[in-house]
């Protein structure tokens, strides 16, 4: 029996979207008749030296202080993000930031910075040291109103999209962003364009964000080098720019200041970047424009064409 | 499950940083700062000389780099003490035909077992900074606050009496300290610690015993994060300090200088198939016109004199 408090009725397949397979979709097209909607994401984090503890995942690996951890991360703040920041004015990409929002707080510095720049401010949570894992409906609730009443005063900005903090979701994640009117998640990998989101009420779409091109994926996980994570960049976006001849793609590349802001990285995306902008049938947009432009013009195709590859009428649908 | 309601509360969510160590600062909103002879870029090169127990503790953790095996693991320490045996002389020999300054790290065990190494330091009249006790022995704070005072005292002692120098550098093993490690430092007479990542250029901490310096001390542009924790090549690994190099010079004036720093484990520079690429590296990093080779207390003094 599933837990009734949760939404998933089977918990091996949390039903969040159906299946629509890549051939067969309707064209997705994006202004300027780009193939690529392009988009950047920095993380602009804040991790707490003394966490709270939560049951199911430790902040730190090392006992607390983990002066080495710590500091690695605070060095984004400090000087990683204008170094990156620097970077992405040079190709004029505007960022869509990944907050913890208690940063508004600790370095407003930063969120000028970005506000100052026309940049797109979205949730990723309060701190990158509070889990979802365990929370109660209100509790969550109270993290995205604290997202979107924190968010608006310091930026004027309506939240648009949400990264769980740390990743670390519920049951219930979904249907709330939908609930607070929230447009796009960044949560799901399944797809290399814009996908509805089953929610119990409203709408809510998917973005590709990305998990192959983070850049902590790829220097921490893979623990791949700089030039190594150029090639990647490019070579990525070399296939979405063919694929994206056919049907609309989308590619993100999500950025910590901490990871990607260190000397012996920069170089490393600053050549991607140089690479990426330099072809002409690119849009390089942010997370709450893509998601409006496919509200907007794709939305409904989308869900008509997804009933039909799972055999049913249209739900939603115009 | 749920959670307490102590998780929604944030006692410490105000301007600033979430402790009393240091102020918050960027670093594009700092004073400028001069180094000798207007350089631009100070390159700071430590060595790192460490003793790995072969009865190493697993509590709290165990040092990156530490034994792997079970008891006892041979393999491990006697390449670990490769370095102190024949790494170290290459690595020397190369920073002196670099004419590069380097600060010389020593568990106080190094230098206790291999006094040689001390005279190869001292004799050069290159700075010697304290490394805790040995890569067994880690800073934290399920210690008490009386047999961490030991430990500090321990190591700060000996590495004082073996090499007639003030030691007043410190770097922690494995880089972990315990909410005590600052204090107890600063009341001993070190002016600065490497053990933290989030900046490039000096900054004041301040404890409940006095003041002292942050040193950047590089962590990411390390021989062992980079090719043996990461896995990269050799050659990887001489061309990320280049590109690191070019980026900072980049950002450096001759009246704003800079610091790119560099720490070396001798047990993994020292190999054969590594040192080339070490050498290529540093080469090219040397060949920069207004580059200053120099210590961390002397990179400091000059950060303090503006």
């Amino acid at each position: 029996m599933p837990d009734s408090k949760t939404p998933f009725s089977d918990p091996a397949d949390p039903g969040l979207y159906d299946y629509w397979p890549w051939e067969g979709r309707p064209k997705l097209t994006w202004p300027n008749g780009a193939r690529v909607a392009f988009w950047v994401a920095p993380n602009i984090e804040f991790y707490e030296l003394q966490s709270q503890p939560n049951p199911i995942r430790d902040a730190w690996n090392r006992p607390e202080p983990d002066v080495l951890n710590y500091s690695i991360r605070d060095y984004g703040n400090r000087v990683g993000m204008m170094r990156m920041m620097e970077v992405m004015d040079r190709y004029g990409v505007r960022g869509s930031v990944s907050l913890n929002v208690a940063v508004c707080e600790h370095h407003p510095e930063l969120i000028e910075a970005c506000v100052s720049r026309d940049w797109e401010i979205f949730s990723h949570g309060i701190y990158n040291t509070r889990y979802s894992y365990g929370m109660d409906e209100a509790q969550e609730r109270a993290i995205l109103e604290d997202s979107l009443e924190t968010i608006e005063r310091h930026t004027g900005q309506r939240l648009a999209g949400y990264l769980a903090p740390a990743l670390t979701h519920t049951e219930r994640t979904m249907d709330l962003l939908a609930e607070y009117g929230i447009l796009y998640t960044c949560d799901l990998f399944c797809d290399d364009q814009p996908q509805p989101v089953n929610v119990r009420d409203k709408r809510l779409i998917s973005i590709p964000y990305s998990l192959e091109m983070n850049d902590i994926i790829v220097y921490n996980s893979h623990q791949e080098p700089p030039r190594r994570y150029a090639e990647m960049l490019k070579t990525n976006f070399d296939q979405l720019y063919e694929d994206g001849a056919e049907n609309g793609t989308v590619m993100c590349i999500p950025l910590h200041p901490y990871a990607v802001g260190r000397p012996h990285r920069i170089s490393a995306f600053e050549e991607a970047l140089e690479y990426i902008t330099g072809h002409d049938e690119v849009w390089v947009t942010t997370g709450r424009e893509i998601a409006e432009y496919f509200y907007d013009q794709h939305y409904d195709k989308a869900v008509i064409s997804i009933a039909e590859a799972n055999g049913r009428q249209g739900r939603d649908s115009a | 499950m749920t959670l307490p309601n102590s998780y929604m509360e944030y006692p410490n969510r105000r301007y600033g940083m979430d402790h009393q160590w240091y102020e918050w600062s960027m670093l594009k909103d700092r004073p400028e700062v001069s180094w000798p002879n207007n350089a631009r870029v100070a390159i700071w090169v430590n060595v790192a000389l460490e003793f790995f127990p072969l009865n190493q503790s697993p509590e709290p953790f165990k040092a990156p780099g530490g034994m792997v095996t079970a008891y006892p693991d041979l393999r491990h320490y006697t390449l670990r003490d490769y370095g102190n045996r024949v790494g170290v002389f290459r690595v020397f020999r190369l920073l002196d035909e670099l004419g590069i300054t380097p600060t010389v790290s020593f568990n106080s065990k190094v230098a206790e077992r291999y006094p040689r190494l001390v005279a190869e330091v001292v004799q050069r009249d290159w700075e010697v900074i304290a490394n805790g006790i040995d890569m067994g022995t880690i800073h934290h704070s399920g210690l008490a606050k009386d047999a961490e005072t030991a430990l500090i005292d321990e190591s700060l002692t000996k590495l004082r009496d073996l090499s007639g120098q003030p030691v007043t550098g410190w770097l922690s093993p494995a880089r972990s300290e315990s909410m005590n490690t600052l204090d107890l430092l600063a009341a001993r007479g070190v002016e600065y610690v490497g053990d933290w990542q989030n900046d490039d250029m000096p900054y004041a901490i301040s404890t409940n015993t006095g003041q002292l310096y942050s040193m950047p001390m590089s962590h990411e542009l390390d021989d062992q994060t980079i090719q043996l924790q990461y896995q990269q090549s050799e050659t990887s690994f001489a061309e990320q300090i280049e590109d690191a190099m070019t980026v900072v010079y980049d950002e450096s004036s001759a009246c704003n200088g800079r610091i790119v720093s560099l720490v070396i484990h001798p047990w993994v520079s020292g190999q054969p198939h590594r040192i080339r690429a070490l050498r290529r590296a540093l080469t090219n990093v040397m060949r920069y016109d207004s580059v200053w080779s120099a210590p961390g207390s002397q990179i400091l003094k000059a950060f303090q004199a503006g």
